[in-house]
C-alpha cells in the first residue's frame, strides 16, 4: 500500500478532503494530513510517494479514489505529475511558505527535518540587539496592513525596561480575501511558534499570545496542538533547549469583532475588555498589553523571521523593489479561476498574479475590478494591472497592498453596490469610540442610495465626497479612516455605476 | 421563594457552570472571552442569569461583563437552533454570488439571517470572510467549513441538519 498525503488545511477540508482521505485509507493506504500546498483549485489534491518525487492528483472526489493508479503514481486524468514542478508552484519564490503542504504541520520531528528551528537556534547564540539587526538589516515590514518596519518595533521594546514584556500574535485575519495567516497556522505553526519565540528572545519577553479569530476553529485546534508538542519537545516553555531563555505560549480566541483586528482593540480584548481603539499614545512597544511594552505583529511577520535569522537578513532582503523587501505570500481570490496561495517577492504586478497565476476570472469574462488589501482596500480597474505589487506604488495609486489579498470581480460587478457595501460594513464594525465613522458609515449608505436612486445626485455626490474627507480627517483608526479608499475608488474609476438613469438610457 | 417550576429554577444552574469555567481559568477577569465562549459551548447561548456570577468570580461589575457580551457578535443571548450556519457575505464570496446565495437560502428556509428555522433545526447568520476565498461562496455549518457552495450542496447540507 502507498503512503498518500491529503490536506488537512480547512478550505482543502471545505470541499471533501476528509471523505478522500478516509476513503483513502478504508482501501488500506497509510494517509498522511499534510498542510496544502496553495493550488487551492486543485484541492482536495492527493499526493502520493513514488521513487520520482511526490506524484499529486486532483481535485480528487471520493469516487475518484478506487481508479487512482497509487501504486505507481501513473497515468490518469488527474494527474498532475510531481508536484514541484507544477507551474503554480514553481514560478514561485517560496520563502515562508517554503514547508507547508510538504510535512505533517504538528510534528516537530518532520519541522526539523526540513529546516525548521535553525532560526531560533541562532537566535539563542545571539545578544537580543543582535537578533533585532538582522531583522532591520531584512527591511522586513509589517505585514498586516501598515507596512511599518519590523526591525524598528522590535528595538523600540528591546530598549524598553519593564519587569515583563510581551508578544502578540495578530491572527485576527479579518479581511475578506486574506487566508495566509490561516493557511500558516494550519499548514506550518511551528513556524509561527519559532518567530514568535524568536522575538521573544530578542526583545526580552517570556509571555507570548496568539490572538486568533473564532471564525477559524481548525487553525485554533492546529495552534493549540502544535504548541503542545513544541513544549514538550523543549522548544517552547521554560529553558528552551537547555539555555536560561524561557517563552510561553497561548492562545486566545476572538469573539467576532473585526475592529479586534486593529491592535489596540486586540489588547483591550487580550485584557476581557470590549474591542475598542485605545489613542496614540502610548504606542503598544512602549505601553501595551496590560500596559507592558509589546510587541505586535501579523502572523505573516512572525512567520519570515525564522527565514530572515537562518538564512540572514541579507539573503531576505535580496528579494523585492525599492523599500518593499522580501516576498508577500499574496492570496488570489473572488471570481477567479486559479485561486490559492501564490508567494512572489515584492515587484510582481497584478497582471502576472491574477492572468497568469490566476488563470483570469473563474466564469470567464472579462475582468472589471480588483479589491486589493481588503476591505478599506482600493478597487483597481482593470486598465491599472500592470501596477507592480509595492507598498510605495500601490499608495501613490491612492491604493493598498495591505495584507496581500487580491479578490477579483467580472465585468457584472456593481461598483455602487460595492460603495454602499464598504460603509455598510464600517457600519456594523465600528467600534463606536468616534462620530466620523460610527454615524458617518450609516450616512454613507443612505447618501450611497439616494444617488443610485437618481436623487439630487451631484448634490450628494458632493456630500458623499465631504463625508469621505471627514471620515479619513477625523477617524481614530484606520477602520473609519480608510473607508473612504474603497468608495472613492469606486466613483473615481467607475462613475458609470453611480449613474444609473443614464447608463440605462444608454442601454 | 416559588415551589413551582418556573425559569427562575434555571439560573442556579447557570450560576454553578459560570463559577466552574472561571475558575477552570483561575478567576482571570482577562480570560473573559474564553470563558464566554465555553459556557456557550456548554449552555448553548450566554443566559443573562450566569452573568452576576461570572463577575463575582472575576471581580468585575455586571456591567463590565454585560458589556463584552453584547460587544462581540459571537455571544448569543438565546439559544440557537441545533445548528447554525454562517454564510459569508464578504467581498470574495460576493464576487462569486453571495447575495444570490443568501437570498436562496432565505427562501429556501423560510427565515431571514439571523433567523431559526420553524423546525428548530438550522439558525443562519451572516458571517464576513471565512478565509476560504479562493472557494468562494463559503459557509460554515456548526465548526465545517463548506467552499464552492451552490443549491444543490446547500440542500444537502440542510437534509443532514433535519435527519
Ligand atoms: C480595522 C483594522 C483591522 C485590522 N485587522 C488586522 C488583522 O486582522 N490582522 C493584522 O495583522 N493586522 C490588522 N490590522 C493592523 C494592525 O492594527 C497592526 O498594524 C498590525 O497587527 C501590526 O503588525 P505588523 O506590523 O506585523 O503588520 C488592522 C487594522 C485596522 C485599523
Ligand atoms: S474609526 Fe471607527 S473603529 Fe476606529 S476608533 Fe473610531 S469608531 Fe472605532
Ligand atoms: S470573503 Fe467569503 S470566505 Fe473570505
Amino acid at each position: 500500500m502507498s503512503k498518500v498525503y491529503v490536506p488537512r488545511d480547512s478550505a482543502a477540508r471545505s470541499v471533501g478532503a476528509d471523505e478522500v482521505a478516509e476513503a483513502l485509507a478504508k482501501a488500506g493506504h497509510e494517509v498522511i494530513r499534510n498542510g496544502s500546498r496553495g493550488l487551492l483549485f486543485l484541492e482536495p489534491l492527493v499526493e502520493v510517494e513514488t521513487k520520482d518525487g511526490r506524484i499529486a492528483y486532483g481535485p480528487v472526489t471520493v469516487e475518484d479514489v478506487a481508479s487512482l493508479p497509487l501504486a505507481t503514481g501513473g497515468a490518469h486524468k488527474l494527474r498532475l505529475g510531481n508536484i514541484e514542478d507544477h507551474p503554480y508552484l514553481k514560478n514561485q519564490e517560496r520563502l515562508t511558505f517554503a514547508r507547508c503542504g510538504i510535512t505533517d504541520p504538528v510534528s516537530v520531528a518532520d519541522y526539523v527535518q526540513h529546516g525548521g528551528f535553525e532560526g531560533l537556534k541562532k537566535a539563542l547564540g545571539l545578544a537580543g540587539s543582535a537578533i533585532v539587526a538582522e531583522v532591520t538589516e531584512s527591511g522586513l515590514r509589517g505585514r498586516g496592513g501598515a507596512g511599518f518596519p519590523t526591525g524598528i518595533k522590535w528595538k523600540t521594546v528591546h530598549d524598553a525596561s519593564a519587569d515583563q514584556k510581551y508578544v502578540c500574535c495578530n491572527a485576527d485575519e479579518g479581511d475578506s480575501g486574506t487566508f495566509a495567516d490561516r493557511m500558516v497556522m494550519e499548514g506550518d505553526p511551528l513556524m509561527l511558534i519559532e518567530g514568535m519565540t524568536i522575538a521573544g528572545v530578542a526583545v526580552g519577553a517570556t509571555k507570548g499570545y496568539v490572538y486568533i479569530r473564532s471564525e477559524y476553529p481548525d487553525a485554533i485546534a492546529t495552534m493549540k496542538e502544535a504548541i503542545a508538542n513544541a513544549v514538550a519537545a523543549k522548544w517552547l516553555g521554560a529553558n528552551i533547549q537547555g539555555t536560561d531563555k524561557s517563552f510561553h505560549l497561548e492562545v486566545r480566541r476572538g469573539a467576532g469583532a473585526y475592529i479586534c483586528g486593529e491592535e489596540t482593540a486586540m489588547l483591550e480584548s487580550l485584557e476581557g475588555k470590549r474591542g475598542t481603539v485605545r489613542p496614540k499614545p502610548p504606542i503598544p512597544a512602549l505601553e501595551g498589553l496590560f500596559g507592558k511594552p509589546t510587541v505586535i505583529n501579523n502572523v505573516l511577520s512572525f512567520a519570515a523571521v525564522p527565514f530572515i535569522l537562518a538564512k540572514g537578513g541579507a539573503a531576505y532582503k535580496n528579494y523585492g523593489m525599492g523599500r518593499s523587501r522580501g516576498t508577500l505570500p499574496f492570496q488570489l481570490a473572488g471570481n477567479i479561476r486559479q485561486g490559492g496561495l501564490v508567494e512572489k517577492a515584492f515587484g510582481v504586478t497584478l497582471r502576472e498574479l491574477v492572468e497568469g497565476f490566476g488563470g483570469g476570472t473563474f466564469t470567464g469574462k472579462p475582468i472589471r475590478a480588483i479589491q486589493v488589501g481588503g476591505p478599506l482596500g482600493a478597487y483597481v480597474p482593470a486598465s491599472q494591472l500592470d501596477m507592480p505589487m509595492d507598498y510605495e506604488t500601490f499608495a501613490a495609486a491612492q491604493a493598498m497592498v495591505g495584507h496581500g489579498g487580491i479578490v477579483v470581480f467580472d465585468e457584472s460587478v456593481d461598483m455602487a453596490a460595492q460603495a454602499r457595501f464598504a460603509m455598510e460594513f464600517c457600519a456594523i464594525e465600528s467600534c463606536g469610540k468616534c462620530t466620523p465613522c460610527r454615524i458617518g458609515s450609516t450616512r454613507g449608505v443612505e447618501v450611497i442610495d439616494k444617488i443610485v436612486a437618481g436623487e439630487d445626485r451631484d448634490a450628494n455626490l458632493d456630500l458623499l465626497a465631504d463625508l469621505c474627507q471627514t471620515m479619513t480627517d477625523g477617524s481614530l483608526c484606520a477602520m473609519g479612516g480608510l473607508t473612504p479608499m474603497p468608495v472613492l475608488s469606486a466613483i473615481k474609476h467607475f462613475p458609470e455605476d453611480f449613474d444609473k438613469p443614464a447608463k440605462m438610457a444608454a442601454e | 421563594m416559588s415551589q413551582k417550576t418556573t425559569l427562575l429554577d434555571l439560573s442556579p444552574r447557570e450560576a454553578t457552570a459560570a463559577r466552574e469555567i472561571a475558575l477552570r481559568y483561575g478567576n482571570r477577569p482577562d480570560a473573559l472571552l474564553e470563558i464566554l465562549h465555553d459556557l456557550q459551548e456548554h449552555l448553548g447561548f450566554v443566559p443573562e442569569a450566569a452573568l452576576p456570577a461570572l463577575a463575582k468570580a472575576l471581580n468585575l461589575s455586571r456591567a463590565e461583563v454585560h458589556g463584552v457580551v453584547t460587544f462581540y457578535h459571537d455571544y448569543r443571548r438565546e439559544p440557537a437552533g441545533r445548528h447554525v450556519i454562517k454564510v459569508c457575505r464578504a467581498e470574495a464570496c460576493q464576487s462569486m454570488g453571495a447575495n444570490e446565495l443568501v437570498g436562496m437560502i432565505e427562501r429556501y428556509l423560510k427565515v431571514k439571517l439571523g433567523q431559526t428555522t420553524a423546525d428548530g433545526a438550522i439558525t443562519v447568520e451572516a458571517a464576513y470572510c471565512l478565509g476560504n476565498c479562493a472557494l468562494s461562496p463559503a459557509m460554515m455549518v456548526d465548526e465545517k467549513l463548506v467552499g464552492r457552495v451552490d443549491a444543490k450542496k446547500f440542500e444537502k447540507i440542510v437534509a443532514e441538519c433535519r435527519s
